[in-house]
C-alpha cells in the first residue's frame, strides 16, 4: 500500500483560535475515507489544506508523496492535475454549457483534439448516468442532483488518481442521494479511485467509506473502520453514532451485507 | 512512471503485431498525444494487423477511447488482451450505445425567429419597466399615507452612498472640465476681443447643460453599476426571495430607497459639481484673460437668468429618478448565474446613460424658451 496524502503535524489558526492542533493522517492507496466531525471542527478546511486550497499555519501535507507548495508552478499544476474534486455546490461554471464545463480541463490541457473531447465528455456524461442531451443544458437550468453528477463527470474528467468529496450528498433528497453513493461506489469500484469524502449524512458514510477519521477537538480522534470507531468512547463519536437514526443507517447497511 | 510505447513486430509464424505496453493514461499520454495518435491511425488501416494490449499496465478512458477510435468503434480481428482491461472497453460501449441528439438543424426562417424574440425581448423590457414605475408612484403614495412605515434607514443609507460619497469625484471632474471649457474658449474669445463673453459662456454652458449631464453620467456609472449589481447578487442568493416570504415588499424596501435617495442627491450633486466647475473656469479665465474673481461673480447673474438654475435642479432630479430606476430594472432582471449579472450591469450603465441623454434631448426642447437671455 502507498500513501496518496500524508498530513503530519498540521496545525491551522484562524485569528485568534486553533482549528488544528498537531494533525496527523495517512490516506491509503485505493481507500475510500470519510471525515466526519461537529460542525466548524475543520473538516471542510482540512479538505481544501489536502488539496493546496489554503496553506495550513504549521506543518506539512504530502500528495502523491510530493510536498504542495513548493513554489514551482510547472510541478503544482502537473500535481492538480492528478486529482479531482467535488465542491459541495457543484461550483459550474456558469457561463459554460454541461459540455463545456466538463471539457474545460482538457482544453486546458491543451495536446487533446476537439473529437476526441467530444468523445470522452459523452462517455465522462454516461458514466455519471446523464444521457448526451443533457451536454447542452445551461447549469441554471439543471436540478440539485443533476448539478452533482455532472461536477462528478467534470471532476472525473482528467482521469484523477484521487477524489476528493465535500458533502457529495447535502441538499439531496434520501432516494437521489442514495443512487448518487451507489455512483460513486460503483466508480471506485471500477476505476480504482482514492476518495476522500466530507459528510454528514450517515446514509453515505455507511455506504461508501472503508475507513473513517473522526475529528474533533482539534485533531484526529479516531481512525478505523465503522465497527472500530463505535467501540471508541467518547462524547462526541457517541452522539454522532448512536443515536436512533445513526443505528437504523448502520442496522441497514449490516442487513444489507449479510443477505 | 513509464510512458506508452508501441512496438511493430512480426512473428515466427510471419504476422505482424502492435505491441502495447506502458501507462496508457491522460498524463502519461499527453506530452506525445499527436504523434502516439498519428501512428496509432495509420497502422489501423491494415486489418490484418494483429494488437497485443496485454503489456498495458494501466488505462484509462482516454487510453482506451484512443484505441477504440483508431480501431474504428470495434474491436480489431485479432486482439489479445487482459481481463483487467475489459471493463474499461465495456463502459466505452455502453456509452457508445447511446444515441446523441444533435441540437435541432437550423430553421429556414431563422432570422424571422431572430427579430421576433428581440422585439419581444424589447416588448418585455418595457413592460417590466413600465410596471417598474407604476409600483414606485403606488410606494410614494403608501410613504404619503403612512410616512411612519416608509423606509428612512434604506433611504438615508442610499443617499449617503450614492449622494456624500460621490462628492470628491464629481468635485474633481467638474473642476478639470471647468478649467478645460474656459481656457479652450478663451483661445478663441481672445481674438475676437471678446473677453468677457467667457462669464456667459461658461455660466450658460455649465449650469444649464454640462452639470446635470456630467453628474448623471458618473452617477450612472458610479452609483447605478453598484445598485444593478447589489439587486442582481440579491437575486442570486435569493435574498430578494427572502424578503418575499416576511411579506416584505421589495420595491419598497429595495427600489423605493434607490429612488429617493438619487432624486435628493442628484440636484444637490449638481449644484455642487456646477459651482466647482465654475471656480474652476474662473481660475482659468483669471490667469488666461485677467478677469478677476470679483468681476466674474458679479457678472454671472446678469448674464444668467435664475431660470436656468431651476432648470438644471429639475434635470437633476429627473436624471436622478431615471438612472435610479434604469438600474434596478436590470438589477432585478439577473438570473442566478454570472453571466447574467455582467451583462445586466453593463446593459444597466449603457441605458442609463442613454436615457439620460435622451431626456436631457427632451428638456432642450421643452425650455427652449425659457432662461436664455434676449
Amino acid at each position: 500500500m502507498t500513501a496518496v496524502i500524508e498530513i503530519e503535524h498540521l496545525s491551522t489558526r484562524f485569528g485568534e483560535t486553533w482549528v488544528h492542533r498537531d494533525l496527523n493522517l495517512v490516506i491509503e492507496k485505493g481507500e475510500v475515507l470519510a471525515l466526519v466531525g461537529g460542525s466548524g471542527s475543520g473538516k471542510t478546511t482540512l479538505l481544501r489544506q489536502m488539496i493546496g486550497l489554503l496553506s495550513p499555519t504549521q506543518g506539512q501535507i504530502r500528495l502523491f508523496g510530493e510536498p504542495l507548495f513548493t513554489g514551482d508552478p510547472e510541478q503544482e499544476r502537473n500535481l492538480r492535475r492528478r486529482f479531482g474534486m467535488l465542491f459541495q455546490y457543484g461550483a459550474l461554471y456558469s457561463s459554460f454549457n454541461v459540455f463545456q464545463n466538463i471539457a474545460f480541463p482538457l482544453r486546458e490541457l491543451g495536446v487533446v483534439d476537439e473529437d476526441l473531447i467530444h468523445d470522452l465528455v459523452m462517455l465522462k456524461l454516461s458514466m455519471v448516468e446523464l444521457l448526451p442531451r443533457h451536454a447542452w443544458l445551461m447549469p441554471s437550468e439543471l436540478s440539485g442532483g443533476m448539478i452533482k453528477r455532472v461536477a462528478l463527470a467534470r471532476a472525473l474528467s482528467m482521469e484523477p488518481e484521487l477524489l476528493l468529496l465535500d458533502e457529495p450528498t447535502a441538499g439531496l433528497d434520501p432516494d437521489r442521494s442514495e443512487s448518487f453513493v451507489r455512483l460513486i461506489h460503483s466508480l471506485h469500484q471500477q476505476l480504482g479511485l482514492t476518495v476522500v469524502l466530507v459528510t454528514h449524512d450517515l446514509d453515505t458514510l455507511a455506504g461508501l467509506a472503508t475507513r473513517v477519521a473522526v475529528l474533533a477537538e482539534q485533531r484526529i480522534l479516531a481512525l478505523g473502520t465503522i465497527d472500530e470507531i463505535m467501540k471508541v468512547d467518547h462524547p462526541f463519536i457517541r452522539n454522532f453514532f448512536c443515536c436512533d437514526r445513526a443505528q437504523r443507517a448502520l442496522q441497514s447497511r449490516i442487513s444489507e451485507g449479510t443477505a | 512512471m513509464s510512458g506508452a510505447s508501441i512496438v511493430l513486430e512480426t512473428d515466427a509464424e510471419g504476422r505482424r503485431w502492435m505491441r502495447l505496453a506502458g501507462e496508457w493514461r491522460l498524463m502519461a499520454l499527453a506530452t506525445r498525444y499527436a504523434t502516439l495518435n498519428a501512428e496509432l491511425t495509420t497502422q489501423a488501416a491494415d486489418s490484418s494487423l494483429g494488437w497485443d494490449i496485454r503489456g498495458i499496465q494501466s488505462l484509462d478512458s482516454v487510453g482506451a477511447m484512443m484505441l477504440w477510435r483508431a480501431w474504428g468503434h470495434r474491436f480489431p480481428d485479432n486482439l489479445e488482451t487482459r481481463d483487467e482491461l475489459e471493463p474499461v472497453f465495456a463502459r466505452l460501449y455502453a456509452s457508445s450505445k447511446l444515441k446523441e441528439a444533435a441540437p435541432g438543424p437550423a430553421l429556414p426562417l431563422e432570422w424571422v425567429a431572430t427579430l421576433g424574440r428581440l422585439t419581444l425581448h424589447l416588448w418585455r423590457h418595457l413592460v417590466d419597466f413600465t410596471g417598474l414605475v407604476g409600483q414606485v408612484v403606488l410606494d410614494l403614495g403608501q410613504v404619503i399615507r403612512t410616512p411612519r412605515e416608509a423606509p428612512w434607514r434604506e433611504s438615508s443609507a442610499n443617499l449617503y452612498k450614492s449622494g456624500v460619497r460621490a462628492m470628491p469625484v464629481t468635485a474633481l471632474v467638474g473642476f478639470l472640465i471647468g478649467i478645460v471649457l474656459s481656457y479652450l474658449s478663451a483661445l478663441q474669445l481672445k481674438n475676437f476681443g471678446a473677453d468677457i463673453f467667457i462669464v456667459n459662456i461658461l455660466g450658460m454652458g455649465i449650469i444649464r447643460e454640462l452639470g446635470p449631464v456630467l453628474v448623471a453620467v458618473l452617477v450612472a456609472g458610479r452609483s447605478g453599476s453598484a445598485m444593478t449589481a447589489q439587486l442582481g447578487v440579491m437575486r442570486v442568493t435569493e435574498e430578494i426571495d427572502a424578503l418575499a416570504t416576511m411579506g416584505v415588499s421589495r420595491s419598497m424596501r429595495l427600489v423605493f430607497p434607490k429612488v429617493a435617495a438619487l432624486a435628493i442627491a442628484m440636484p444637490l450633486l449638481v449644484l455642487w459639481t456646477s459651482a466647482i466647475a465654475l471656480m474652476g473656469g474662473m481660475a482659468s479665465a483669471q490667469v488666461q484673460l485677467d478677469i478677476s474673481y470679483g468681476f466674474f461673480i458679479e457678472t454671472l447673474p446678469k448674464v444668467v437668468p435664475v431660470a436656468n438654475l431651476y432648470i438644471a435642479l429639475a434635470k437633476g432630479v429627473t436624471f436622478g429618478i431615471m438612472v435610479a430606476l434604469v438600474a434596478c430594472h436590470f438589477g432585478l432582471r439577473v438570473r442566478p448565474n454570472t453571466e447574467s449579472l455582467s451583462s445586466n450591469t453593463t446593459a444597466s450603465v449603457v441605458s442609463s446613460i442613454t436615457v439620460v441623454i435622451l431626456v436631457d434631448a427632451v428638456f432642450a426642447i421643452a425650455t427652449r424658451s425659457i432662461g436664455l437671455p434676449t
